[in-house]
C-alpha cells in the first residue's frame, strides 16, 4: 500500500463530501444544541417545546437507524441479508442492561445486592458471567467485544463453508431463534421472559432526569453520525469496491486473487458491533430489553427499513428507518388493528415496485424532472 | 317376593355393571347367600376401625350381596334400627343381612352415616371387587389401580381371582401385586419368592420398593437382597426399553409433525426456489378451515361430528391451494429467480395472512375438538403408551408423502413440474406453459402445506400465530435434508425428530432445541447442499 501515504485520520474524514459535512454539522447542531435547548429550558407549554415522549421516541428510532445502516453494510454493499441482526442488537443490550440491573443496588422490590429476578429464583450469589458488570467501562468492553466475537466465529465458518444468500439467512434465523430460546430459559441468568427492566440510573445519575434523557439522545446521535461517516470511508475505500465486487461477482473476485472470506467477515463483524452499540444505547432510553426482540420478525423488520430507505445507499437506511418507525408509532396509537396489514403491504410493495427504496425513487424522479 | 328384592336390587344398582359377574361366580351357592349379622352388625359400630374392619370383612366375602350392600352405603342408602341394618324401600325396611322384610316397620329408624375414613374403605373395597367384573377392561383397570394399593387384607380377593381369572396379563397382574405384598411377610423364604416373581414386572413403581430390598437396614436377609439386585437390574433393563421406545416414539411423532410441515415447503422452496415465509400461515389456513368444518358439523351434522376431520381434508386442501394460488398470481410470479426479494415479500404476505385471521376469527386460540377415533391411547408395554392421535398423525404423514410422490412422478402435471424446474427455458420450447405450471405448482404446495394444517390442529393450537412457531423448523427440515427432492426430507423429519427427542431426555426441552439447531448450523457449514443433495456439478 505504498501508493497511499496520507494519513488514516484525514482519509477516514475525506472519504465523506463537502455537502456530506454540511448535513453532519446541521444535524449536530440540531441534535446537540438545538433539541437539548428545546426540552430543558423552554417550558412545557411553550410551542416549541420537546416533549419527553418526542424525545425518547426519536432517540430509539435512531438507534433503529444505527442497526438499519449496518443492515445495510452488510447486505446492500455485501449482498449477505442476514436475519440475524436482531440478536447482535439485543446481545448488545443486555451487555449493558447487565450494568444497569446491578447500578440498581439496593433499590430493588427485594433490597437485595442481587437483581429481583435472582432473588425471585432463590440464587444466591451472581453467575461468573455477572463478574465485574458493576463496572461501566467493563459494560461498554462487552458491548463492543461479546456480539463482536460471536458475529466473528459465526461468520468465519459460514464463509468459509461459502455460505451466502438464502442459506446463510436461514441459517442467522436460527442462530438467532435458538438464542431466544436460550434467553427465555430462566435458568440462564437473563431474567427470563421479563428480561431486565425497571433500571434506576447510570453513573450515579437517574435514569429518568430529562438531562440524562437528553445526554442518551445526543449520544444516540453522534453513534449515528459516527455509523454514517465510518460507513462511508469504508465504501469509498477499496476494501469497499471489493466488498461490492464480492456482491457482484464473487468467482470473478475470487479468481483474480482475493479471499473474499476475510472482506465479508470484517464488514460481517463491524456491521453486528455496530447494531451491539445501538442495543446498548437503545435499552437504557426504552428502559426494557427482554428476549423478543430476537424474534425472527424482529430481524427481518430491520431488512425492511432499509429495503424502503434503499439499499446500497447510506442515507437510505436511515430515512427508511425514520418512516417505517414513526409510522409504526403513529399506526398503534391511532388504527392499532391495521398496523400488520400496512407493514405487510410494505414488504410487498417495497420489494415489487421499489427495489432501490425511497433514495431511488427520489432519483428517478430527479431524472426524470432533469430531462 | 325374593326375586322381587333381586330385581328392586338391580334396578337400583343397574349402573354397577360389576354385579353381573357375581352371579357366574357364586352359581353354584344358594340365590341369596345371608349374610353374617355379626359382620353387618358393626357397620355401625362405635369406632371408626371397627366400622373399616368390618367393610373389609364384607368385601372379602366376594359375593354379589355383599358388593351390593356396600355400594348402598357408599350411595348412602342404609339406616338402621337397633343392632339391626335396614334398607328402606318405599315405606318397607329390609333386614340387609338376611333380605327378609322386617314387619311391623321397626321404631326410631335413623340414617347410617358414613364418614371419610369409611368412605376410603367403601371405594377401595368397592374397587377391589371390580375384579370381578366380565368387563375384561375393567378388571384390567381393576387389577392396575390395586397394584399400587393393594395391602395384606386383600390377599384372600387376590387368591380367589388367581382361581377364578383366565386372562394371563390380568394373572400376571395380579401374581406381582400378591409379591409386592409377600415383600411384607415376616419368613423370608416367602420374601425371596415374592422378589423373584417381581423380577418379572414392568411397573415403575415395583422399582422403589425393590431398591428398599437392596438396603441391609430394611432387608435383613441376605439371599433376600441378592435377589432383589438382580430383579431389578432385569426390570431396570425392561424398563429402559420401554423408555427408549417411547422415546423414538414421541421422536417419530415430532418427525412427522415437522414432515407435514415441510412437505409443502420442499414444494415452494425446494424444488421452485422461493422462500416462503408465508408457508406457517399456509398451514394456519388449513387449521383454520378444519376449525370451520367443525362449526359447519356442530350446527347442521351433529350425528357425524365424529367424521368433520375427514370432511376437513379436502376442504383444507382447497382453500390453502385457493390462497397459494392467489398469492403466486399477484405477487410472487414477479419475483422467480429473487430469492432473498421472495423471503421479504412472502413475510410481508404472512404479516397480512396473520392479521386477517385475527380480523375475522379474533387473536384467540380456537378450540378444536379430538373426535372420538383420534382420542385415547394404545398400551404397548406399562411403561409405554402411545397416544392414538399421534399414530394417526404419523400415518397421515406418510400417506401426504406418497400422495405427493404420485403427483409428481406418476402424472402429467408432475413430469411438468419437475421438467421447468429443471430448465424452464427448454420446457418452454417444447410446449410446457411454463406460467401456468409454476401457479399450480405453488398451489400444490399450499394445499399440501393445508393438508399438514389440519394435522396441526389435532395436536396443537389453533390460532393466528400458529404458524409462525412452524416456519423456522419447516426450513430447518428442508434445507437439511437437501433441496429438490423428498426423500432428503423424509430422513431430515424423521432424523430432527429423534434426535430432538433423545436428546430432550437428557437435557430438557430447550436445551434439546438449541443443541438440534447448533447441530444443523454445524452440518450447513459441511454441507451446504444439504445431506441428501441431488448429485450434480454446478457453479452460480
Amino acid at each position: 500500500m505504498k501508493t497511499n501515504r496520507t494519513p488514516f485520520v484525514i482519509r477516514f474524514f475525506a472519504a465523506t463530501g463537502c455537502k456530506g459535512w454540511l448535513a453532519i454539522g446541521f444535524f449536530s447542531l440540531l441534535t446537540f444544541v438545538l433539541v437539548p435547548a428545546a426540552h430543558l429550558m423552554l417550558p412545557a407549554d411553550h410551542a416549541l417545546h420537546v416533549s419527553d415522549y418526542a424525545i425518547t421516541l426519536i432517540g430509539k428510532v435512531m438507534c433503529y437507524a444505527i442497526v438499519a445502516v449496518a443492515m445495510d453494510l452488510i447486505w446492500g454493499f455485501a449482498g449477505i441479508l442476514s436475519l440475524g441482526h436482531g440478536l447482535f442488537f439485543a446481545l448488545g443490550g443486555y451487555a449493558f442492561g447487565m450494568y444497569l440491573m446491578r447500578s440498581i443496588g439496593l433499590d430493588g422490590v427485594y433490597k437485595s445486592h442481587l437483581t429481583d429476578f435472582m432473588v425471585f429464583l432463590d440464587w444466591k450469589e451472581y453467575p461468573w458471567y455477572w463478574t465485574g458488570t458493576e463496572h461501566f467501562l467493563y459494560a461498554v468492553f462487552l458491548v463492543l467485544v461479546i456480539p463482536a466475537s460471536l458475529a466473528f466465529v459465526f461468520g468465519y465458518f459460514a464463509f468459509r463453508s461459502r455460505i451466502k444468500g438464502v442459506y446463510f439467512a436461514i441459517i442467522s434465523q436460527a442462530l438467532t431463534f435458538a438464542f431466544m430460546l436460550l434467553f427465555f430459559r430462566n435458568a440462564t441468568g437473563f431474567g427470563g421472559n421479563n428480561g431486565f427492566t425497571d433500571f434506576k440510573r447510570i453513573l450515579g445519575y437517574s435514569i429518568t432526569a430529562p438531562e440524562m434523557r437528553v445526554t442518551l439522545f445526543a449520544l444516540s446521535a453522534f453513534m449515528l453520525m459516527f455509523t454514517l461517516i465510518l460507513g462511508r470511508y469504508l465504501m469509498q475505500s477499496k476494501f469497499g469496491r471489493i466488498l461490492t465486487a464480492i456482491r457482484d461477482a464473487e468467482m470473478r473476485v475470487m479468481f483474480l486473487g482475493y479471499n473474499p472470506l476475510w472482506y465479508k467477515l470484517f464488514i460481517w463483524t463491524v456491521s453486528a458491533m455496530l447494531c451491539a452499540i445501538a442495543g446498548a444505547l437503545y435499552v437504557p432510553q426504552v428502559g426494557i430489553i427482554n428476549p423478543s426482540e430476537m424474534s425472527t420478525a424482529n430481524s427481518i423488520e430491520i431488512a425492511i427499513w432499509t429495503a424502503v430507505g434503499g439499499r446500497g445507499t447510506l442515507v437510505g437506511p436511515v430515512i427508511g428507518a425514520f418512516l417505517v418507525n414513526l409510522s409504526k408509532s403513529w399506526f398503534t396509537v391511532a388504527f392499532p388493528e391495521y398496523w400488520l396489514f400496512f407493514l405487510g403491504l410494505l414488504f410487498v410493495v417495497v420489494t415489487l415496485l421499489l427495489p432501490q427504496g425511497m433514495v431511488g425513487l427520489w432519483q428517478k424522479l430527479r431524472h426524470r424532472s432533469m430531462r | 317376593m325374593f326375586l322381587k328384592i333381586r330385581i328392586k336390587m338391580l334396578s337400583n344398582f343397574s349402573r354397577i355393571v360389576f354385579l353381573l359377574p357375581f352371579f357366574l361366580i357364586v352359581f353354584s351357592l344358594p340365590a341369596y347367600a345371608a349374610l353374617d349379622p355379626e359382620i353387618v352388625k358393626q357397620l355401625n359400630a362405635e369406632t371408626n376401625e371397627e366400622k373399616v374392619a368390618s367393610i373389609k370383612n364384607i368385601a372379602l366375602l366376594g359375593t354379589p350381596e355383599a358388593a351390593a350392600l356396600l355400594q348402598a352405603m357408599a350411595d348412602d342408602a342404609l339406616s338402621f334400627s337397633g343392632d339391626t341394618i335396614i334398607r328402606m324401600e318405599g315405606d318397607r325396611a329390609i333386614n340387609v343381612a338376611t333380605g327378609q322384610e322386617i314387619k311391623p316397620l321397626p321404631e326410631n329408624i335413623e340414617t347410617l352415616v358414613t364418614n371419610n375414613s369409611t368412605r376410603r374403605a367403601l371405594n377401595a373395597s368397592l374397587s377391589l371387587l371390580k375384579l370381578f367384573s366380565p368387563d375384561r377392561e375393567e378388571r384390567i383397570k381393576a387389577a392396575k389401580a390395586l397394584e399400587a394399593s393393594a395391602d395384606a387384607l386383600s390377599m384372600p380377593i387376590l387368591d380367589q381371582v388367581l382361581i377364578k381369572e383366565s386372562d394371563p396379563e390380568i394373572k400376571q397382574i395380579i401374581t406381582l401385586t400378591r409379591a409386592s405384598i409377600e415383600l411384607k411377610n415376616p419368613d423370608p423364604a416367602k420374601r425371596l419368592a415374592a422378589v423373584k416373581s417381581l423380577g418379572e414386572s414392568n411397573h415403575p413403581d415395583v422399582k422403589i420398593k425393590l431398591t428398599e430390598l437392596t438396603d441391609p437396614a430394611n432387608e435383613p436377609d441376605a439371599g433376600v437382597q441378592s435377589a432383589a439386585k438382580e430383579s431389578l437390574a432385569s426390570l431396570e433393563n425392561r424398563l429402559l426399553v420401554g423408555e427408549s421406545i417411547s422415546r423414538v416414539f414421541t421422536g417419530l411423532s415430532l418427525g412427522s409433525v415437522l414432515l407435514l410441515a415441510a412437505l409443502g415447503l420442499a414444494i415452494t422452496y425446494g424444488v421452485m426456489g422461493i422462500i416462503n415465509m408465508a408457508h406457517g400461515e399456509l398451514l394456519m389456513v388449513g387449521a383454520y378451515a378444519t376449525y370451520v368444518m367443525q362449526g359447519i358439523f356442530r350446527t347442521h351434522f351433529p350425528e357425524y361430528i365424529d367424521w368433520y376431520v375427514l370432511a376437513a381434508i379436502p376442504v383444507a386442501f382447497f382453500s390453502a391451494g385457493l390462497v397459494g394460488i392467489l398469492l403466486e398470481r399477484t405477487v410472487i410470479r414477479w419475483l422467480y429467480g429473487r430469492p432473498l426479494e421472495t423471503l421479504l415479500t412472502t413475510w410481508g404476505l404472512s404479516l397480512i395472512l396473520i392479521q386477517s385471521a385475527r380480523v375475522a376469527f379474533g387473536p384467540q386460540n380456537l378450540e378444536v375438538a379430538n373426535p372420538i377415533w383420534l382420542s385415547g391411547s394404545i398400551e404397548a408395554m406399562s411403561n409405554v403408551v402411545l397416544p392414538l392421535n399421534r399414530i394417526i398423525i404419523i400415518g397421515f404423514a406418510f400417506f401426504v408423502l406418497a400422495l405427493m410422490w404420485v403427483l409428481l412422478n406418476r402424472t402429467r402435471l408432475g413430469l411438468f413440474v419437475r421438467a421447468v424446474t429443471q430448465n424452464r427455458a427448454m420446457a418452454g420450447c417444447v410446449g410446457v406453459p411454463t406460467a401456468r405450471i409454476d401457479t399450480v405448482a405453488f398451489g400444490l404446495g399450499s394445499a399440501i402445506a393445508g393438508l399438514g394444517g389440519v394435522a396441526l390442529s389435532q395436536i396443537a393450537n389453533v390460532g393466528p400465530d400458529m404458524g409462525q412457531g412452524y416456519i423456522v423448523d419447516a426450513f430447518m427440515t428442508v434445507v437439511l435434508g437437501g433441496v429438490g427432492q423428498l426423500a432428503g426430507a423424509v430422513w431430515a423429519a424423521m432424523g430432527l425428530g429423534i434426535v430432538t427427542k433423545l436428546i430432550e431426555g437428557v437435557a430438557g426441552a430447550v436445551i434439546a432445541k438449541i443443541v438440534v439447531l447448533a447441530i444443523i448450523i454445524a452440518i450447513i457449514q459441511k454441507r451446504p447442499q444439504g445431506l441428501f443433495a441431488i448429485k450434480g456439478r454446478f457453479v452460480d
